[in-house]
């Protein structure tokens, strides 16, 4: 317990219906100082901060002691919580998208902050909502507060709930995963704006995340969280420097691993195993009048490149860029308006015109582990389902099976089982199996790591590493992280509104980017100082 | 299938299943015959040959219950059967079709079906065929028809949007394939849910249509027909409208608690794994 | 949302005529010939024929169809063939009961569903909300009209607060006729009602476990404060489809419900029609309360647009 700290907690524990989830925490935050607290999923960092607020499920008791403003507010009376919350601790969550009100105007939610609390009546409200609105970047004059929710882009929605949290200036911010959700641009422009208002009103802010980049250029203390306890606090750059405790450790070798890859053979130059040229898409918008076309949207315009055998692509950028639509495209799931998709030397078309004979060389690896596979199915048929590119599965359906869910580091006993049973790294892994069965040439993997923990991403792409030494295959790496891209790829692709701004090898583009476009992308990203991980790196 | 079996599944099963057994051993034995009248013997009370006394016109109220019970019931399951067997496949077809003509065409042609209450379509009907049990299971299959639709189509088309459809059209597999192998056994619960709330509500519906004199016609009894024989005696012999009507709210609350137990257990407790 | 309420309207007519075709197709032209069907098997031809041109029966579909959409138009629904007097009459005196009592109805079953199913969440597990999932449990499995007849027995019979049945009509008095309509409105709103609480309370229950509940809390409103002012309207706006899918079935059990109390309301009318093969008043009755149905739904359609923002703009 530090005297002067803005907040501190002392041996905080949750217990939930008996079983404790959280034990033996214990943290200062100085007054307009920045405290990261970080940790995988699971590891307890989002209930820390709900046992804060009081906001605790039901079911769940919190015990121990926090000191603010020389009291125990764990030990307080719910009105009296509900004063403190909002005005002396403010809070902001993970998804911006479903934390506003859809039905009230974003003028009207910040208000309510203010009215709440007495400090200003209806009227008043009103006018210092845009005031608050217009500080943290949607000044009135182009967002209006009278714009509700929807139409509102993620970025966007998350100022407007940091605009209703620090509406009172309280002391205390709590940041929850604030910018996971969004695209890594508009990720450094809200972290710029908490750096900011840090900075204002000398108010303290507790960043919680998972990602070590972002808390080493934010905080000045970190505590490393591991199933509900801490394992290591320090300043920011001496816990990154000395990761005493082997927890830490393991989560840095992760957060920085690059698999070892066989280089791409050099030499001849194979044909190209897929060609995209000048390829076009467009989608229809809802009609304006009775008469005319409807308006046509560009998903995406005019875009070209080429695969080689054996290359392993990257195609990044942010959410909207087209990089989906182009990727259904390319596996011949939606058709073009114009250009031409090639595979093989085949043109692939969308739908039923598209031969199986062509499709079985392309397979996909999808994101969601939890969506990529029918629940009702065992994992032999799920896995088994490419085999009707080749008329049916073959009567050594079975051994082959086997024989793929070995080669990702599963066991045959893992066939007869349901999908359920597994954690969302094995779900990727049979993703994997099935992408494999039938030995296609090509492989997408549309953001397939990005739904992972980082040591299990790690494994993953480990596996597909070796996988493509091993079958000779070609990677198409889809992703919006660019330290995974950088870690896998042999040349990469930036893709912004349609269209692809730049091209070239990896380690070239990521060293000199030259598209403006590029460099802001590689500017925004969060990363770790060099220096702070010169020893011990890629343990 | 793996969920928490609730008390609600048991008692709601029990309860319907007798009155479904009473129904079914219809067909074989009634402890009288419902079509003789002993009007010497009318009015009685409860005795060792009438369980349950006899109706204004002698017969036995216990057979006139079961064979009520199986007009019911029948009229019920093969309304439900024929929503289901219509309504499903037009579900499945407008998800498949998103957006384009076909689902826009169904999605009217439930609206327009909407539009007549199954009341209004039984009128129609009997107006020009004339009353009987047909005519209503008619009625009440077509009201259902877009109701399944409907249902059918919401879960299907937040099913299409999923990865594992995707990489089921990567596999080359066309909508017909994928409706059938991916989208209905994933939403074969919610059917079976579905398919409770819409018999219980046949059987309200049936009562409802019988009472105004569109559902079966003498001598087929029905437990809806009962109810309105029964009115001018109320004052004096209100069992007779005590006895049908309970066996009703019976059955129909039997079916609802079987569909909140089956909802329950049925319910996808997919554990997520760390 | 002037555009959407245009584009609804739109729909609106095409509803009316599709629900019309269908109307004119089962009742003029499945039986034949109606005037035919009306008579009976062992009528003679010079009769049948007297009532086709007496009742404009005579032409092609065509024609005889844009007659009646256009007589319907101008008020004009025919002329009953059982009691040879315009069936607007006929209709005019009998829709002031059936369709108050079904607007009655709504206004109870909604009145006493609204708080009980917001009861019933707010203390969700509670023995209040258990009891009251119990009790709509109850009321949904009781046919309204057997509901009817109980109500009758012991409010009328027994207890004699209550006439058992008939209507004195609107030239009596307001609150007279009121009374004539309680029992039945009470008793059409039971299971209505009983269904309402549950959609409230199911409804409820999930918007309170989205994430704008929670911002709110944060921001420091307490329990009661974020139910009220965020999670009350949102959980309402579904709950707008399904007052407006009962109000259709509301006038389908008052037609019902009219033999249990002798209300001289649309049900004897229709139902003597069915029996008497009196097609031209069966048709104009059932394209009535089409209609009815119809105008209900596109008004809780704008409603629904009115409440929830999202809904406004064509994306």
């Amino acid at each position: 317990m530090t005297a002067g700290a803005a907040l501190s907690a002392a041996g905080l524990g949750v217990t939930i219906r008996g079983r404790p989830a959280l034990s033996g925490l214990g943290f200062d935050i100085r007054p307009g100082g920045v405290f990261g607290l970080v940790g995988e999923s699971g590891s307890g960092k989002s209930m820390t901060a709900l046992a804060l607020m009081g906001l605790l499920p039901d079911g769940a008791r919190a015990t121990g002691r926090v000191e603010m403003g020389g009291r125990d507010i764990l030990g307080l009376p719910e009105s009296e919580m509900c004063a403190l919350r909002g005005r002396e601790i403010g809070m902001i969550f993970q998804e911006p998208m479903t934390a506003l009100n859809p039905v009230q105007t974003i003028g009207a939610q910040v208000a309510e902050t203010l009215v709440v609390h007495g400090a200003a009546d209806r009227a008043g409200a009103r006018a210092a909502a845009a005031d608050r609105l217009a500080r943290v970047g949607l000044p009135a004059d182009r967002v209006p507060p009278t714009r509700y929710p929807h139409e509102l882009s993620g970025g966007q929605r998350q100022r407007v709930c940091i605009a209703m949290a620090v509406a009172l200036r309280p002391k205390l911010l709590i940041a929850d995963e604030p910018t996971t959700a969004l695209d890594v641009t508009t990720q450094a422009k809200i972290l710029d704006l908490l750096g900011r208002l840090v900075a204002e009103d000398g108010m303290s802010l507790m960043l919680i995340t998972h990602d070590l980049s972002v808390v080493a250029g934010m905080a000045e203390r970190v505590a490393v969280m591991q199933e509900g306890r801490i394992v290591e606090t320090a300043a920011t750059e001496a816990l990154f420097r000395r990761r005493a405790h082997p927890y830490t450790r393991r989560l840095f070798a992760a957060a920085s691993h690059v698999p070892g890859r066989t280089a791409a053979a050099a030499g001849a130059r194979p044909a190209p195993l897929l060609e995209v040229r000048e390829a076009v898409r467009d989608y229809p918008l809802a009609r304006r009048g009775l008469w005319g076309a409807p308006p046509v949207f560009r998903a995406v315009n005019r875009v070209s490149f080429t695969l080689d055998e054996g290359e392993s692509l990257g195609l990044v950028g942010e959410s909207g860029c087209g990089k989906s639509t182009l990727t259904r495209a390319i596996l011949g799931l939606e058709p073009l308006q114009g250009g031409a998709i090639r595979l093989d030397g085949e043109e692939v078309r969308a739908g039923a015109a598209m031969p199986p004979s062509l499709r079985r060389r392309m397979q996909v690896v999808f994101q969601d582990p939890y969506g990529s596979f029918n629940p009702r199915h065992r994992v032999a048929r799920l896995v088994a389902e490419p085999f009707h590119l080749m008329g049916g599965p073959p009567p050594d359906a079975r051994e082959r099976v086997a024989a793929a869910l070995a080669a990702v580091g599963l066991g045959p006993g893992d066939m007869d089982r349901f999908i359920h049973e597994f954690s969302g790294g094995q779900r990727q892994r049979i993703a994997i199996a099935r992408a494999l069965i039938i030995r296609p040439k090509l492989i997408v993997l549309d953001e397939a790591v990005s739904a992972l923990d980082v040591s299990i991403r790690a494994q993953i792409l480990d596996l597909l590493a070796d996988l493509q030494g091993r079958f000779g295959l070609s990677y198409l790496f889809i992703s919006h992280d660019l330290t995974v891209v950088r870690a896998i790829t042999d040349r990469v692709l930036v893709m912004k509104a349609g269209e692809i701004v730049e091209e070239g090898g990896t380690g070239a583009v990521f060293a000199a980017p030259r598209h403006r476009y590029t460099q802001q992308l590689i500017a925004a990203a969060p990363a770790i100082p060099e220096h702070w991980m010169e020893n011990g790196h890629g343990a | 299938m793996s969920g928490r079996a609730s008390p609600a599944l048991g008692l709601g099963a029990a309860l319907f299943a007798v009155f479904a057994l009473a129904a079914a051993l219809s067909l074989a034995w009634t402890p009288h015959d419902v079509a003789a009248l002993d009007i010497a013997g009318r009015l009685a009370g409860p005795s060792a040959a009438h369980w349950l006394g006899t109706d204004h016109f002698g017969r036995d109220i216990v057979s006139m219950l079961m064979v009520g019970a199986r007009t019911s019931i029948a009229v019920a399951i093969v309304a439900v059967g024929m929503g289901l067997a219509l309504g499903v496949p037009l579900g499945l077809w407008a998800a498949a079709r998103h957006g384009g003509l076909i689902d826009e065409a169904i999605m009217r042609g439930n609206d327009l079906v909407f539009a007549f209450p199954a009341l209004v379509i039984a009128i129609l009907i009997t107006a020009v065929f004339g009353p009987s049990a047909v005519n209503a299971i008619l009625a009440i299959g077509i009201f259902n028809t877009p109701v399944f639709a409907r249902v059918t189509r919401g879960a299907a088309l937040s099913l299409w949007t999923l990865d594992y459809i995707l990489a089921a059209r990567v596999a080359g597999k066309g909508a017909v394939r994928i409706s059938v192998e991916h989208i209905l056994p994933n939403i074969a619960n919610l059917l079976v849910v579905q398919g409770t709330i819409q018999f219980s509500l046949g059987i309200l519906a049936e009562a409802g249509l019988s009472y105004v004199g569109l559902g079966a016609q003498p001598p087929v009894p029905s437990w809806g027909r009962m109810l309105a024989e029964s009115q001018t005696m109320i004052a004096f012999a209100p069992q007779l409208a005590l006895l049908p009507g309970l066996a009703i709210v019976l059955t129909v609350l039997g079916l609802n608690l079987m569909g909140d137990g089956l909802r329950d257990f049925l319910d996808p407790r997919l554990r997520r794994a760390r | 949302m002037l555009r959407f309420a245009i584009s609804r309207l739109v729909s609106l007519g095409l509803s009316l005529v599709a629900a019309s075709l269908v109307v004119f197709a089962v009742i003029e032209l499945v039986p034949g010939d109606p005037a035919a069907f009306m008579l009976g098997l062992n009528a003679e031809p010079e009769a049948v024929a007297a009532l086709r041109e007496e009742l404009g029966l005579t032409g092609n579909p065509v024609t005889r169809y844009l007659d009646w959409v256009s007589g319907m138009l101008t008020g004009d629904f025919g002329v009953s063939y059982t009691y040879r007097v315009p069936v607007s009459e006929l209709v005019a005196a009998r829709l002031w009961v059936s369709l108050p009592l079904a607007v009655y109805a709504l206004a109870l079953s909604t009145a006493i569903a609204f708080p009980v199913g917001l009861i019933a969440a707010a203390r969700r597990g509670g023995p209040a909300d258990i009891g009251i999932m119990g009790l709509t449990q109850l009321g949904i499995a009781v046919p309204n009209f057997w509901f009817a007849m109980l109500l009758v027995l012991v409010f009328a019979i027994k207890l004699r607060l209550f006439s058992a049945g008939g209507f004195p009509g609107w030239d009596q008095g307001f609150w007279i006729n009121v009374k004539a309509l309680t029992l039945p409105a009470v008793a059409l709103a039971l299971p209505q009602a009983s269904i309402l609480a549950r959609v409230m309370r199911s409804s409820l229950l999930e918007v309170l476990g989205q994430d704008y509940i929670r911002t709110a809390r944060a921001k420091g409103l307490t329990r009661r404060q974020a139910v009220f002012r965020h999670a009350l309207r949102n959980a309402l706006i579904p709950v707008l489809t399904i007052i407006g899918l009962q109000f259709s079935f509301l006038l389908a059990g008052a037609i019902i419900i009219e033999n249990v109390f002798f209300l001289p309301g649309l049900g004897r009318l229709i139902f003597q029609g069915i029996t008497q093969r009196d097609l031209i008043v069966v048709e104009s009755v059932v394209m009535l309360l089409v209609f009815a149905v119809i105008v209900v739904t596109f008004l809780v359609d704008l409603a629904y647009a009115a409440a929830d923002p999202r809904l406004r703009r064509r994306r």
